[in-house]
């Protein structure tokens, strides 16, 4: 394994190169993917059959908690990478555990705001709308739950093994992750809630 | 389950069944007092058409139009065959050049094929001819689809008839709101007059085709879609659902027949008279069945189960609502139907 | 109330109980022999657990040719069925499975399969690489895509198969109107291979990209390396629409949602939308990598550099970037209107205009060759002019108004045919003869290969010429019987007579393939066509490390002109190697996918969660695992390359 000192860690070796790339090109074809599924939600979000309408449907306090739980989690971890590129294993982890823990909080607002809305006697079945605005925000909640596992486990790899090319590696391509969820959010949260409450 | 299996089960007898029916209402039509003149007309009718399905110097039926919108189409398709031969000839004649000059057995066992990157001055040709051509084209398709999305060539001061075609199952709906007539499986029209036709689908996805009358459109459960056309000839065509729809879909045709404008009265006349009024519960019978003959209705299903007219997603106008509320004041309709039914919202 | 759509095993159809006999006696003879042989040992270290391109290749085309079989069987019971008026063969059930899994078959696990496994073997190789960028990877969506097929095709012995079209339009193919699992298995299956196929787009892009050998810039690439890599840019953003489309389908179908529902607000024509917004780029996908094919092979037996390289790479840039803004033209006949529908007849009608510069390129090509006919030179040829009928009709096709007559005829299945089978079948055969030699180290014979294409050509255009005149006279497509009073019957018949022309021609060409493995010489240069590209610059069959030095590239067709200038593309002496290991992980995981996949199609939920948290563990496994892979030492590459017949 060659590692070449002159680039951070993460980018150190031909394979971890290969790594990151391929991880942006996955982003890619994520992009494509959420795409579609506002697409699909701009289709229906007027279909809402017999169940309730985004306007009756929506709080803005949840969801404004999620909003700021899951933004100020993309800060911290952006914290996390700068203190592993400058070899600070124990802030780096620290930022990775609070951005894991802000990211608990989302999701248990999240969920929060589904029982709500399963209260309010709306379904994944009942309409068009909720089928699709449930998809739409499931995925998302999806691909969080699978970053607190995946982030677990890098956390846990780094304790173990410290700061090496491969974890470090592993550590970045994590946070490209979830800054894209921070993005995807962004755009739920402006195109989703704040239109339909309008 | 029991709809599945008799679905089925009436589809393995289907083809004797509908032959039967076939001629037996053609008999029954002539017993029913038509005239000499009517019964030559229908015998020559069959007569054309078995001429024309039979011999191979007879023309296809896409390009053997019998009304404007099928003549506008069948001139595009001929017109776009001579310009996609011309393309292929030009191709053709190059390949084989290529293919009898450059063979290796006639190079000679020391020629060298020389190294050619391309010619600026070339690909630009070959990339500009066929963009003159697909401009000609697209102006070609955007004027006959204008045409045939419009009140045929001809016809344009004329009041169309409307007719309403809505597919369940294996069959064909058509209603005449102006007469107050409905007919299964058959559709008469008037020749010289304007036909629209307005298409919707008690379930999957249909497509409602008279080759010698007009292109084919999609009859979908949310919303209706129109084919204007018109007759030129009287005659019996062929019609058919194209869209594959599940089991019954091979079987899922209708006579088309232009006639008249007296024939075409006479016979509106005698179905109001003699025709049984359609009742809901009939209607949602006739839903639910598979496959029948031909019939006819003294009155449509569309005094109590309307169209989804001005249904754009799903959302009707508030004008529709109240048209519908009134209509199910007079007859309420059950929500066990197939269809598109909103709430009004509060 | 014993019903068909209950039924767990078809038992009621004699052809599919015969069928389900022939398998099991197949697998199990399969079983016994591997076992006498004493090869289960042999089959898990060389194949299942491999990570060599070279042979996930391999294992790809083995899986398409059987595929290829199983499909062709379903286009001749069609053919068949349809042969004679009011014929019995089938019933309208039966007919409307097999017309339906015909589709999907050829079109995601033949055309696909081929073309990645093409993809798979000969990328690497052309570039100059050990392997691709992930080869793990690789493997998993290898192993993926297999069992996503074998998912597909128990289906119509195991609960049904899916009877809605390879388009499965709703609402036909909601639950209500297709109430059996046939669905939920096309939902799934693709669904599984799919995310295959997305994987090894992300792989090919970052080797093609990134492992290039030096010297090799983007415009000194092979034209299939050139295919390949936008292929992949398509495959990147076309397949998540699909998995979008099919993971709503499976939710409208078992969970009760209302995407594409009649009532509650969803909507049909959704999903045609967004099957096409996949469907119509996946088209490219089958079709990209075939021009590049035939590039390779006309410019290799033509003697000649490929003419208007530059115009060709941005030709296949313009159509991939075209193949998103067409999807609509398949469904000109839903009245949108004039507006809508004209803008996409001309969107459609421009990708005539880089494919029209690609084909007189070629043609271009051969002026002033020296034209030799090989077996895949021939395919390449015959591509040329039939190729050009399946173009121009999708002219046609794609004048709006005019469709509002071809559209669900018997005219358009004739147009995607002539697209289909000589754009991507006769560029897979061809290939699959062309780059034989280099994987297994000799040539197929030519003699039965030209037999074979005979057959194929002829009979190709026998079985689909006469359904552009059914079409013209009225009839649709899909349709499992027809009246004689129709007219439709002999043209029908000779379609059969031409369908049973290509079964004997692909007979032959496995025939052919027996006979090559046990009697064709084997050949010793590793280059016997005299070709250009470097995948012919090492050994045949190649070692698995591709190349014992990287060369060194100077120019397009570098192994081509370091033959002709006597140079020599590598220098230096041989460094140790660094290989990646095999695993079994990837085999297994899709094992968990496979049991997942089928419990949920009967919608078994406690055992889909426990599969599908074995999915997760293995995942979690994968993360903890510290795997850099092997070195080969400086001894072991000279001993091989001295077995192999000389320094490469």
């Amino acid at each position: 394994m060659k590692i070449d000192e002159s680039l951070p860690l993460e980018y150190s070796t031909e394979e971890n190169r290969l790594k990151i790339l391929g991880f942006w090109i996955f982003l890619g074809a994520e992009i494509a993917l959420f795409s579609t599924l506002f697409a699909v939600y701009f289709t229906l979000h007027n279909g809402h059959g017999n169940g309730p309408s985004a306007e009756e449907l929506f709080k803005i306090t949840p969801v404004m908690i999620e909003t700021v739980l899951l933004l100020t989690s993309s800060f911290t971890i952006g914290l996390g990478i700068h203190a592993m590129r400058l070899g600070l294993k124990k802030a780096m982890m620290t930022f990775f555990v609070i951005t894991l823990v802000l990211g608990l909080g989302f999701l248990g607002t999240e969920i929060y705001e589904f029982v709500e809305y399963i209260h309010e006697g709306a379904t994944i079945q009942t309409s068009a709308f909720t089928s699709s605005l449930m998809t739409l925000l499931g995925t998302h909640g999806a691909h969080v739950t699978f970053g607190l596992f995946w982030g677990t486990a890098i956390l846990i790899q780094v304790a173990k093994r410290g700061l090496t090319p491969e974890t470090a590696n592993k550590s970045f391509i994590f946070s490209l992750y979830w800054h894209f969820l921070d993005v995807v959010w962004i755009f739920i949260f402006s195109f989703v809630y704040l239109k339909g409450m309008m | 389950m029991d709809r599945y299996y008799s679905r089925l089960s009436a589809l393995k007898c289907s083809n004797v069944k509908l032959l039967t029916i076939c001629s037996l209402f053609t008999r029954q039509l002539i017993r029913k007092g038509y005239s000499m003149k009517k019964k030559w007309l229908l015998l020559s009718a069959f007569f054309a058409m078995a001429a024309v399905l039979a011999g191979c110097e007879n023309p296809l039926m896409v390009l053997d139009p019998k009304g404007p919108n099928a003549e506008t189409l069948s001139d595009t398709i001929i017109m776009s065959i001579i310009v996609m031969c011309g393309i292929l000839f030009v191709v053709y004649v190059l390949y084989a050049y290529m293919l009898v000059k450059y063979r290796a057995s006639k190079m000679g066992e020391d020629y060298e094929p020389p190294h050619v990157h391309g010619s600026t001055k070339l690909e630009i040709i070959w990339t500009i001819i066929p963009i003159i051509i697909v401009v000609f084209l697209s102006v070609i398709t955007v004027q006959s689809t204008k045409e045939v999305e419009s009140k045929p060539l001809g016809y344009e001061d004329q009041e169309p008839l409307v007719i309403y075609a809505a597919s369940s199952n294996w069959k064909w709906h058509f209603s005449y709101p102006e007469e107050g007539i409905e007919t299964v499986n058959y559709v008469n029209m008037p020749v010289d007059r304007p036909v629209e036709f307005r298409l919707y689908s008690y379930g999957p996805i249909t497509s409602f085709w008279i080759p010698q009358l007009a292109g084919q459109k999609y009859a979908m459960s949310a919303h209706v879609t129109k084919i204007h056309l018109a007759a030129d000839v009287p005659g019996s065509y062929m019609g058919r659902n194209s869209n594959f729809n599940g089991a019954g879909y091979a079987q899922m045709e209708f006579e088309a027949q232009a006639m008249t404008a007296a024939d075409y009265d006479e016979w509106v006349n005698d179905v109001k008279n003699t025709a049984p009024e359609l009742t809901e519960s009939e209607f949602d019978e006739l839903l639910e069945t598979d496959f029948v003959g031909r019939q006819s209705y003294s009155s449509t299903h569309l005094e109590f189960k309307p169209a989804p007219e001005g249904h754009h997603h799903g959302t009707p106008t508030a004008a529709e609502e109240d048209s519908a509320e009134e209509e199910m004041e007079t007859a309420p309709s059950s929500d066990a139907d197939h269809f598109h039914h909103q709430e009004a919202e509060e | 109330m014993e019903s068909h759509e209950q039924q767990f095993l078809i038992l009621n159809e004699p052809m599919i109980v015969a069928a389900m006999i022939s398998i099991v006696v197949g697998a199990l003879s399969l079983v016994i022999g591997v076992t006498y042989f004493k090869k289960w040992g042999y089959l898990w270290r060389e194949w299942i657990t491999t990570v060599d391109h070279k042979k996930i290749g391999v294992m790809y085309i083995l899986v398409a040719l059987v595929m290829l079989f199983r499909g062709g069987v379903d286009a001749l019971l069609m053919r068949g069925q349809t042969a004679m008026p009011e014929n019995g063969l089938l019933d309208a059930q039966h007919y409307n499975e097999i017309f339906t899994t015909h589709g999907v078959i050829m079109i995601l696990f033949m055309a696909m399969p081929f073309i990645i496994g093409l993809m798979n073997v000969v990328t690497p190789l052309q570039i100059g690489a050990r392997d691709v960028a992930f080869p793990r990877l690789n493997s998993v969506s290898f192993w993926l895509f297999a069992v996503g097929a074998g998912l597909f095709n128990i289906s119509f012995i195991i609960g049904g198969s899916p009877d809605a079209g390879w388009s499965a339009y709703f609402p036909l193919a909601s639950l209500e109107f297709s109430p059996t699992v046939g669905n939920n298995y096309y939902a799934i299956s693709l669904q599984i291979a799919g995310l295959g196929t997305l994987m090894t787009g992300i792989n090919f892009l970052v080797t093609i990209l990134k492992m290039r050998a030096p010297g090799m810039t983007l415009m000194k690439m092979p034209m299939f390396t050139w295919s390949i890599l936008i292929t992949n840019v398509i495959i990147v953003f076309a397949f998540p629409v699909l998995t979008v489309a099919l993971a709503l389908m499976t939710m409208d179908r078992q969970f009760g949602t209302k995407f594409f529902a009649m009532q509650d607000g969803g909507m049909d024509m959704l999903w045609a939308n967004l099957f096409w917004v996949w469907g119509h780029p996946e088209v490219y996908i089958v079709i990209l990598p075939a021009f590049g094919i035939y590039s390779e092979i006309i410019s290799t037996f033509a003697r000649k550099n490929l003419y208007g390289y530059k115009s060709m790479v941005v030709s296949m840039v313009a159509i991939s970037l075209l193949s998103f803004v067409v999807w609509a033209h398949h469904f000109y006949t839903m009245g949108h209107g004039v507006m809508v529908n004209s803008v996409f007849s001309i969107t459609t009608m421009l990708i005539a205009v880089p494919t029209g510069v690609k084909i007189f390129n070629w043609l271009l090509t051969l002026h002033k060759g020296k034209i030799s006919f090989t077996t895949p030179m021939l395919y390449s040829l015959a591509f040329i002019p039939i190729f050009t009928i399946g173009g121009v009709t999708g002219v046609m096709l794609a004048m709006a108004s005019a469709d509002y007559q071809y559209h669900n005829t018997m005219f358009l299945v004739a147009h995607f045919h002539y697209v289909l089978i000589p754009g991507t079948v006769f560029a897979v055969i061809a290939g699959f003869h062309f780059w034989f030699p280099k994987v297994f180290g000799f040539r197929l014979n030519e003699k039965l290969g030209k037999l074979a294409f005979w057959f194929i050509t002829i009979s190709f255009n026998v079985a689909f010429f006469p359904l552009f005149i059914l079409g013209l006279n009225g009839m649709t497509r899909r349709m499992y019987t027809y009246s004689e009073s129709t007219g439709y019957g002999p043209l029908n018949m000779l379609s059969f007579v031409g369908a049973v022309g290509l079964g004997i021609g692909f007979i032959i060409l496995v025939y052919n393939l027996y006979w090559s493995i046990r009697y064709s010489p084997r050949d010793e240069t590793g280059d016997p066509w005299d070709a250009r590209s470097l995948e012919w610059a090492t050994h045949g069959p190649v070692p698995f490390y591709n190349f014992a030095r990287i060369p060194q590239v100077n120019e397009l067709d570098a192994f081509w002109h370091a033959k002709k200038h006597n140079k020599q593309l590598w220098s230096g002496p041989i460094e140790k190697i660094h290989m990646p290991s095999n695993s079994g992980m990837p085999f297994l995981m899709s094992g968990a996918f496979f049991a997942a996949g089928f419990c949920l199609v009967f919608s078994w939920w406690i055992p889909t969660i426990i599969f599908t948290i074995l999915i997760f563990v293995f995942m979690a496994l994968r993360s903890f695992e510290q795997d850099h892979g092997y070195y080969v030492s400086v001894e072991e590459v000279e001993r091989i390359e001295r077995e192999l017949g000389g320094d490469k």
